[in-house]
């Protein structure tokens, strides 16, 4: 059965989220491996959940980075293993170099923390193989930096990758200015790496995944990456 | 031992919502001379080195490594004057 490593940093508060969505919603096996370890063990994926890894000081996710686990992150995601950053587990990607860009303030400045739309803009990664192209999927948001910037050229390249796998929309798919909650260009909210197996995303899909929580979409990207783990 | 700031600014392509927010602000109080903010943020080190150019160079990694973000921001040292 797939194992997914949650990492748990100082202030991480979505592990607990994440392990119960892979373990009691989805039936897969989860365990929590605290930032100071130096090996992973042996999982088949690694999620790096949301919070707010050591209360944001300096920049969200600075600090986080070079936590003694980053490196075996680091290294798995160059091995090709698949790596999902939820949230601040985004940021701490964005800073660790394995995604590209950064993240600044809410373009309005407040902490936003809503059910919102994303749009499926590629199929063809780990953790999107579930979704149909265009496809709207409700998953809330709960953050205050999610607004995501990268020089024009990085834009272009990740672009022309289709590394961009889901931008803020409206309910029927629309992507609008209306429907961006953070001011992030071009309505980002979820991109891969070139060799599609690190993923970061903004919203919460493992806050999405029992109709008692308002949604179920999360689901399919939780299906997507156990599809591609038992195809591997 | 040496004392250096690091100034660290957004990029000047970068949008700042926080300075954006405070020019709204200072607009509000009257201060119209004022045309923009850019809000960065101020670090204070103290380096144990022997000279000032072994400091600047300490600092410079610092900031490279872990103070600023060079995706989205730019960086200064300053060394105030020698302490101790």
């Amino acid at each position: 059965m797939a194992k997914f490593a949650v990492i748990v940093f100082p202030g991480s508060n979505c592990d607990h989220d994440a392990y119960h969505a892979i373990r009691h919603v989805m039936g897969a096996e989860a365990t929590f491996v605290w930032h100071k370890e130096t090996a992973l063990g042996n999982v088949d994926a690694v999620i790096v959940p949301g919070g707010f890894s050591y209360g944001d000081y300096l920049r969200s996710g600075a600090i986080a980075r070079f936590s003694p686990i980053m490196q075996e992150v680091v290294a798995f995601a160059n091995k090709g293993g698949l790596v999902m950053g939820i949230c601040n587990g985004f940021q701490i990607l964005l800073e660790a170099g394995l995604l590209p860009g950064a993240m600044l303030a809410n373009e309005k400045l407040k902490f936003s923390c809503k059910q919102i739309y994303l749009r499926t803009e590629q199929t063809d990664t780990p953790f999107t193989n579930a979704l149909q192209p265009g496809q709207a999927i409700q998953i809330p948001i709960a953050h205050g930096e999610g607004n995501y910037t990268a020089p024009e050229e990085t834009i272009k390249e990740i672009e022309g990758n289709g590394q961009v796998v889901f931008r803020y929309c409206d309910a029927l798919g629309n992507v609008n200015p209306e429907a961006n909650p953070n001011g992030s260009i071009r309505n980002i909210a979820g991109i891969c790496n070139n060799n599609r197996n690190v993923l970061g995303m903004m919203p919460h899909p493992e806050r999405a995944c029992e109709m008692s929580l308002g949604s179920e979409d999360g689901r399919l990207i939780f299906r997507s990456v156990l599809n591609s783990l038992e195809h591997a | 031992m040496f004392k250096a700031r690091v100034h660290v600014t957004l990029k000047p392509s970068i949008l700042d919502p926080k300075g954006k927010a405070s020019l709204g602000a200072l607009r509000n109080l009257g201060y119209d001379a004022i045309k923009n903010v850019r809000i960065g943020k101020m670090i204070e080190l103290d380096i144990d080195a022997a000279t000032e150019e072994e400091a600047v160079k300490a600092a410079e990694l610092a900031a490279q490594k872990l103070l600023a973000n060079e995706v989205m921001e730019d960086f200064e040292i300053q060394i105030m004057e020698g302490v101790s």
